[in-house]
C-alpha cells in the first residue's frame, strides 16, 4: 500500500510540475513571439519589398524620410529646395503615370520598352521623383535610386500619421494611437474614480451590513458582462446622447469611450478600493471616534490615509482594466486615426486599432509587424501598470 | 459630585443579555477595576460611557449613564461633545500611523482647534502628563509607529488626555505589554489620579490590588460585588468573589 501511495504522489507531483513549467513556458513563448514579429518592423525601409523610388541623377538630396515622401505625394513638398535640395519643382510620378505619358507603342506591347523609357523621363526631367519596381528599372539606370530612412523607433512612437496601407509608401506613426489610449484611460478614470471611490466608502464605512451583501455582487457582476455588451449599449445609449448633447456631427467620441471603460473599471476599482478599506483596524477607527471626531472625520483622517496604498493599487488596475480593453472602445470611438484635441473628437486606441486591422493584413508584411509593434507598446504599458501595483504594494508591506 | 453614574443598566446584543440591571456610581479622583472573567460584561460596561458600543450591530441598552450629570444616551446629545469629555485607552496599543506629534494633536484638530502655539502646549503637556516626553521630545517628527509597546502605550494615554476628558476609560491598557511598561503604566495611572477620574478593565488581580480605589467583580452580566479594594481583595462578601480572587475559578 506504502508503495502504491508512493507512485500515486509522485504522479500527482509531476503533474503539477508540467502544468506549471507548461503555464509559464506558454507566457515566454508569446513574449518571444510578440517581440519577434514586432521588431521587424524596425530597420526595415517602409517601401514594398521590391520597390525602389528614384531620382534624377543631378538631385542632391541623399536620402528620404517616410513622411518626406509622403509629404511629397501629398504635395505638401513640392519642391526640392525644402528637403535640402537644388531648386526644382518635384514631379511626382508612379509608373502608371508613364502609361499616360507614353503612348502605348512607345512602351511596347508587353511594356519591353518601358525601363529604357524610365532613363529617357528621368534625365529630361530633374525634379521628378518616380515610384517603381526594381525590374522595371533598366539596366543601365541612368537615374539614382534615393535610399529611403529606415523605421525607426522614433518614427514609430512619434509619427503622427498612421496610413498602413497608402501607396507608395505607408506611414506607421502611432503617435494618435497613444494620445487616444491615454485619453480614453484618463477619461475613464476621471470618470470612474469619484464614483468608485464614492461606492466603496458607502459600501465599507456607511451601508449597513444587509445593504453591503446585496451591492457587493452587484458591482461584480458588472464585471462579468462581456464587453461587446457594453459596447452595445455604448453605441445604442451613449453615442447618440453625446451626438444631441453636445451636437456633434459624431457621436463616437473620446468621451464616449472613456464613459464606457469608466463603467467597466468600475468593480475594480470598487473591489480593491473597498477592500483596502475594510482592513483598517477597528482599534484605529474606535481611537479616532473616541477623541470626538466625526464618523466623516474618522473616514478622511484615519481610514483613506491608512488604506491609501490600497486605494492607489484600485486606480491603477482600473487603468489597466481600461488601457487593454478592444472590443467596447472599438464600437464607441469612432476609429479615426487622427490625434484627438477634444474629448468630443473621434479617435481610436491600440488596442483597437489591432483588432480593426489584423484580419486584413497579409502575414509577414509590414503592416503586419507594425500590428506588432504597436502589441509591444501596449505590453509595455501594462507592464508599467504591474509594477507600479507592485511597488506599492511592497512600499506598503515595509511600512 | 458623582464624576459618573448607571443606573439600572440593561444591555442586549440581538437576544444575548449582556448586563443585567447594573447601577454603579464613580467617585472624582478615584481609581475604578472593574474584573471578572472573560465575557463577563465589563468592556460592554466601560464602552457605555462614552458609546463605543454604538458601532456594534444589534446593540440595545435600557436604564440611565451619565457622565458629569448629563444622560450620554439622550437624543440631544452631541457625541463629539460628550466623547471630548471622556477619554479612552484601549488594550492594544493603536497609534496612528501619524507622527508622534500628530498623534497627541488628532484631538485637538477633530475638534477644531486650529491655533499652532496652542497644540504645541497641549502637546507637550499631554506627553509630559504621560511621561513620555522626555523619550520622544526630540523625535517629535518620526512615526509614532517606530515606538516601541510601551512607549505607544502612554502615546494612547497622551493622545486621550490632550482633548482634556474628566473621566479616562481604560480596557485592560497593560495586557499586551511586558512588566517593565506594565509598571510604568500603573505609576502614571496613579499619577493621573490626582486630576482625572479613571475605570479600568483588567485581567490581572495583583494590577486591580496595586492601583484601584475600589473594585467591581462582574460575573454572567451582572454586578456581583462593588465595594473598596481593600475589602473586595481581603474581606468580600459575596462567596463568589471569593472564589474568584483565590483563583478557584476565572
Amino acid at each position: 500500500m506504502g508503495k502504491g501511495r508512493r507512485i500515486y504522489e509522485k504522479i500527482v507531483t509531476g503533474i503539477l510540475f508540467s502544468s506549471s513549467t507548461i503555464t509559464s513556458l506558454t507566457v515566454i513563448l508569446i513574449v518571444v513571439f510578440l517581440f519577434k514579429e514586432g521588431i521587424g518592423l524596425f530597420n526595415s525601409t517602409p517601401t514594398e519589398k521590391n520597390y525602389v523610388i528614384a531620382v534624377s541623377k543631378v538631385n542632391t538630396v541623399p536620402i528620404i524620410t517616410s513622411n518626406q515622401l509622403a509629404d511629397i505625394f501629398n504635395q505638401d513638398i513640392t519642391n526640392w529646395k525644402q528637403l535640402g535640395g537644388l531648386n526644382d519643382s518635384i514631379v511626382r510620378l508612379t509608373v502608371n503615370d508613364l502609361a499616360n505619358i507614353f503612348t502605348e507603342e512607345e512602351l511596347g506591347p508587353n511594356l519591353e520598352f518601358l525601363p529604357a523609357k524610365v532613363n529617357e523621363y528621368i534625365k529630361a526631367t530633374p525634379g521628378v521623383i518616380l515610384y517603381l519596381s526594381k525590374n522595371q528599372l533598366p539596366s543601365n539606370f541612368e537615374g539614382r535610386v534615393i535610399p529611403v530612412k529606415k523605421i525607426t523607433v522614433k518614427d514609430f512612437v512619434g509619427g503622427k500619421h498612421w496610413y498602413p496601407t497608402t501607396e507608395p509608401i505607408p506611414q506607421f506613426g502611432i503617435w494618435p494611437m497613444i494620445v487616444g489610449t491615454l485619453m480614453v484611460t484618463f477619461g475613464a478614470i476621471l470618470f470612474a474614480l469619484p464614483f468608485g471611490m464614492a461606492t466603496a466608502i458607502f459600501m465599507s464605512e456607511v451601508a449597513d451590513i444587509r445593504l453591503r451583501n446585496i451591492l457587493k455582487p452587484v458591482v461584480e457582476l458588472l464585471a462579468g458582462i462581456p464587453s461587446v455588451v457594453y459596447g452595445f449599449f455604448g453605441l445604442v445609449v451613449l453615442v447618440p446622447l453625446i451626438q444631441q448633447l453636445f451636437k456633434l456631427d459624431v457621436g463616437e467620441t473620446v468621451l464616449a469611450g472613456s464613459i464606457v471603460l469608466g463603467i467597466m473599471a468600475l468593480p475594480t476599482i470598487v473591489t480593491v478600493a473597498e477592500d483596502s478599506l475594510r482592513t483598517t483596524p477597528r482599534a484605529l477607527k474606535e481611537a479616532s471616534l473616541a477623541l470626538g471626531a466625526s464618523q466623516w472625520q474618522t473616514l478622511v483622517r484615519v481610514v483613506i490615509p491608512y488604506s491609501k496604498s490600497g486605494i492607489s493599487t484600485a486606480v491603477i488596475l482600473g487603468i489597466g482594466r481600461a488601457i487593454g480593453e478592444t472590443m467596447a472602445v472599438l464600437m464607441v470611438t469612432g476609429n479615426s486615426s487622427n490625434i484627438p484635441t477634444s474629448f468630443l473628437q473621434p479617435t481610436r486606441t491600440i488596442p483597437a486599432t489591432i483588432a480593426a486591422e489584423l484580419g486584413e493584413t497579409p502575414y509577414g508584411g509590414l503592416h503586419f509587424s507594425a500590428l506588432f509593434a504597436l502589441a509591444i507598446i501596449l505590453f509595455l504599458f501594462t507592464i508599467i501598470i504591474n509594477l507600479t501595483v507592485e511597488i506599492i504594494k511592497n512600499k506598503n508591506r515595509r511600512a | 459630585m458623582t464624576q459618573a453614574e448607571a443606573k439600572n443598566v440593561n444591555v442586549w446584543y440581538d437576544d444575548f443579555q449582556a448586563l443585567k440591571d447594573i447601577s454603579m456610581t464613580f467617585e472624582p479622583n478615584t481609581v475604578t477595576a472593574l474584573i471578572g472573567p472573560s465575557g463577563c460584561g465589563k468592556s460592554t460596561f466601560l464602552r457605555l460611557f462614552n458609546r463605543m458600543n454604538d458601532l456594534i450591530p444589534l446593540f440595545r441598552m435600557e436604564g440611565l449613564v451619565t457622565v458629569n450629570g448629563q444622560n450620554v444616551y439622550s437624543k440631544g446629545v452631541r457625541l463629539d461633545e460628550m466623547r471630548k469629555k471622556v477619554g479612552m485607552v484601549f488594550q492594544k496599543p493603536n497609534p496612528f500611523p501619524k507622527s508622534i506629534f500628530e498623534n497627541v494633536a488628532y484631538g485637538l484638530r477633530v475638534n477644531g482647534i486650529n491655533n499652532k502655539k496652542e497644540i504645541q502646549e497641549t502637546v507637550e503637556r499631554s506627553l509630559k502628563q504621560a511621561a513620555l516626553w522626555d523619550e520622544v521630545k526630540d523625535s517629535l517628527k518620526k512615526s509614532a509607529m517606530d515606538l516601541s509597546g510601551g512607549q505607544q502605550q502612554r502615546l494612547c494615554i497622551a493622545r486621550a488626555l490632550a482633548v482634556q476628558p474628566k473621566l479616562i476609560l481604560m480596557d485592560e491598557p497593560a495586557s499586551a505589554l511586558d512588566p517593565i511598561s506594565t509598571n510604568r503604566i500603573e505609576e502614571l495611572i496613579f499619577e493621573l489620579k490626582k486630576d482625572y477620574t479613571i475605570i479600568i478593565v483588567t485581567h490581572n488581580l495583583q494590577q486591580a490590588g496595586r492601583i484601584s480605589d475600589s473594585t467591581a467583580f462582574f460575573y454572567l452580566g451582572e454586578l456581583i460585588e462593588y465595594n473598596l479594594t481593600k475589602k473586595i481583595f481581603l474581606n468580600p462578601d459575596n462567596e463568589r468573589t471569593q472564589n474568584y480572587i483565590t483563583g478557584r475559578f476565572g
